[in-house]
């Protein structure tokens, strides 16, 4: 019951943020003035900020799910796409690309690239890790992936052919929604909804999962399809969102663990509040970033990790006796 | 009447042989409880006997079927587990632990009301009913061991399989427990296999002992012949000797042998 009301609410805020999104901006366009197809204003809403909308609410919810699927598979309330490396290494693989100039003629590549590098960085993790998944060691498997992959994009900047070549590489890298078209969406969209699908798939073994490995094999759970599930479901969500907007970081560390409260902290249950939280969460972030009075728009990335930075900290001053 | 057998099984761990060409079957309708000092082998043969762990050679069967042959839903059916020293890994409330328990017979549709039912049966059984709104995090070792007992009988299975179920348990829960192992042996025809360390527990809820040393059977059968003073001395290096209580058979621990 409770369960539903939150999840109820969660949509509803969902909403009125996305019509808020499409009508926020430089120019404010009423909901009012939505209805002339004449009205220059008309080609803002729908051809401008329509992509950028449904871009939040799909990279939200991509991110929110796979931070909530990989917190279950790990049985780590620190586990996220963002501060685990995932998404470094899907930014390192669509950087790769963008290097060798692949990315500017066929824009699949990117995507390619970026979920390629979020299934070798899951891979890895759960290799580096192993099943015993001691909080300790998947942090520390992390930080390698996260310093390797920033060691890379480093490399392919300081080898970058010209100055603009650097320039796109880091506007990019800082993660941002602004400008984004109808073509974004598409090739987004369906990657991100297919990888939530499996996602959703390996609800039941996460919920075993709380019983340890050995639980849920006990239980009847194949714990190798688990596995695989996950890190194609994570390297589609994480990927794919990885390559239309760059590293936003923190969306699937914070958002299951605010829910955990409310949804109860079953967790199979909490993947589907987990994309919707995680869809309000970058909707209101990046309405935010547009409505921040400064000289150039502030990195939507940027400004998640303004927020995620001190959350994570505090989350890990919470966790000291459990960790130590 | 089913009937789960190891026959000659290994099991290596690391450079030794933690259980050594074990031969054993059991039938249900009975409790069997394992013994042994520790490093013995016990839960490493429960681990092989719940199909859980892949023998080195050797297999195990349940009713004339290969338990690795056994998908592995079918197996959590009819096997029922409780790992030593089990993990909860999340602050979730004792109903929905329990209710894990269940997970080999969940559809797509979620808890039917046949699973509620059962969830509700295993929590009465197991006296929990009271913690059902609780966060399992928060209950103690003894709170938290009945709730998992309840886990295990809410998916119905067949046979249960307890490591050290009743470490933690104080003497009463420890005693509703072996009972509660007892009746669903006797009154439901359920195989029941534990591993204990408590010798005159184990003489009063077991009806057959098995005495595991260095990975291989040291003896096998009722309590008082299993639990004989020399072969208590062969597995633990111990003096005891036994002695008629109100109860029954009691096992005196003398003190270190020889």
């Amino acid at each position: 019951m409770r369960r539903l009301t939150v999840l109820a609410a969660l949509v509803a805020l969902g909403v009125v943020l996305s019509l808020v999104s499409m009508a926020a901006g430089r120019v404010w366009v009423p909901l009012s003035d939505w209805t002339d197809p004449s009205d220059p204003r008309w080609a803002i809403v729908f051809e401008l900020r329509l992509p950028r909308t449904l871009l939040c609410v799909a990279v939200g919810a991509a991110l929110g799910m796979s931070g909530a699927a990989m917190q279950g598979y790990t049985r780590n309330p620190l586990a996220d796409p963002g501060a685990l490396g995932v998404s470094a290494m899907a930014a390192l693989g669509a950087v790769l690309t963008l290097y060798l100039g692949a990315g500017a003629s066929q824009p699949w590549m990117i995507a390619a690239a970026a979920m390629a590098g979020a299934l070798i960085a899951v891979l890895l993790l759960l290799a580096l890790s192993g099943s015993a998944s001691s909080i300790v060691t998947f942090i520390l498997a992390g930080v390698i992936l996260q310093t390797v992959a920033g060691a890379g994009v480093a490399l392919a900047l300081s080898l970058a052919p010209n100055p603009w070549a650097v320039n796109e590489i880091v506007n990019w890298l800082m993660g941002s929604l602004a400008d984004r078209s109808m073509a974004e969406v598409q090739m987004a969209l369906p990657l991100i909804a297919v990888g939530c699908g499996l996602l959703l798939l390996i609800g039941r073994g996460l919920d075993a999962l709380t019983l340890g490995e050995t639980g849920a094999r006990s239980l009847g759970i194949n714990m190798t399809a688990t596995r695989w599930l996950l890190a194609i479901g994570v390297a589609l969500t994480a990927g794919a969102s990885v390559a239309v907007t760059g590293v936003i970081g923190f969306v699937g560390l914070i958002v299951p663990h605010l829910l955990r409260p409310l949804v109860g902290a079953r967790p199979g249950g909490l993947l589907i509040p987990s994309a919707i939280g995680g869809a309000v969460l970058v909707l209101a972030a990046d309405i935010a970033v547009r409505l921040t009075p400064a000289a150039g728009e502030v990195k939507l990335g940027v400004a998640m990790a303004v927020l995620g930075g001190p959350f994570f900290f505090a989350l890990l001053l919470s966790l000291r006796k459990r960790i130590a | 009447m089913s009937r789960l057998s190891a026959r000659a099984i290994s099991v290596r761990l690391g450079d030794k042989l933690a259980v050594d060409e074990v031969t054993a079957s059991f039938e249900a309708g009975s409790v069997t409880a394992i013994l042994g000092p520790n490093g013995a082998g016990k839960s490493t043969l429960l681990a092989c006997l719940a199909g859980l762990r892949k023998p080195l050679s050797g297999h195990v069967r349940l009713d004339d079927v290969g338990l690795l042959a056994m998908a592995p839903r079918a197996r959590a059916r009819r096997i029922g587990f409780i790992p030593q020293t089990p993990e909860i890994a999340w602050a979730v409330e004792a109903r929905i632990l329990v209710g894990l328990g269940r997970t080999p017979f969940i559809g797509a549709s979620g808890l039917s009301l046949e699973d509620a039912a059962a969830i509700d049966r295993a929590m009465a059984a197991a006296g929990v009913e009271a913690l059902a709104d609780r966060d399992v995090t928060t209950l103690s070792g003894g709170e938290r061991g009945r709730v998992l007992i309840a886990r295990a009988l809410a998916g119905d299975p067949e046979w249960l399989l307890a490591d050290e179920p009743l470490t933690g348990l104080d003497p009463g829960h420890q005693l509703d427990a072996g009972g509660l192992f007892r009746a669903m042996a006797h009154d439901q025809g359920r195989g029941v296999v534990l591993t204990l360390h408590d010798l005159s527990l184990a003489a009063r809820i077991a009806d057959r002992i098995v005495v595991m040393a260095e990975g291989r059977i040291l003896a096998d059968g009722p309590p008082v012949e299993a639990l004989s003073p020399e072969v208590l001395a062969a597995a633990y290096d111990i003096e005891a000797r036994h002695v008629t209580g109100a109860s029954g058979p009691l096992i005196e621990i003398v003190g270190r042998g020889r």
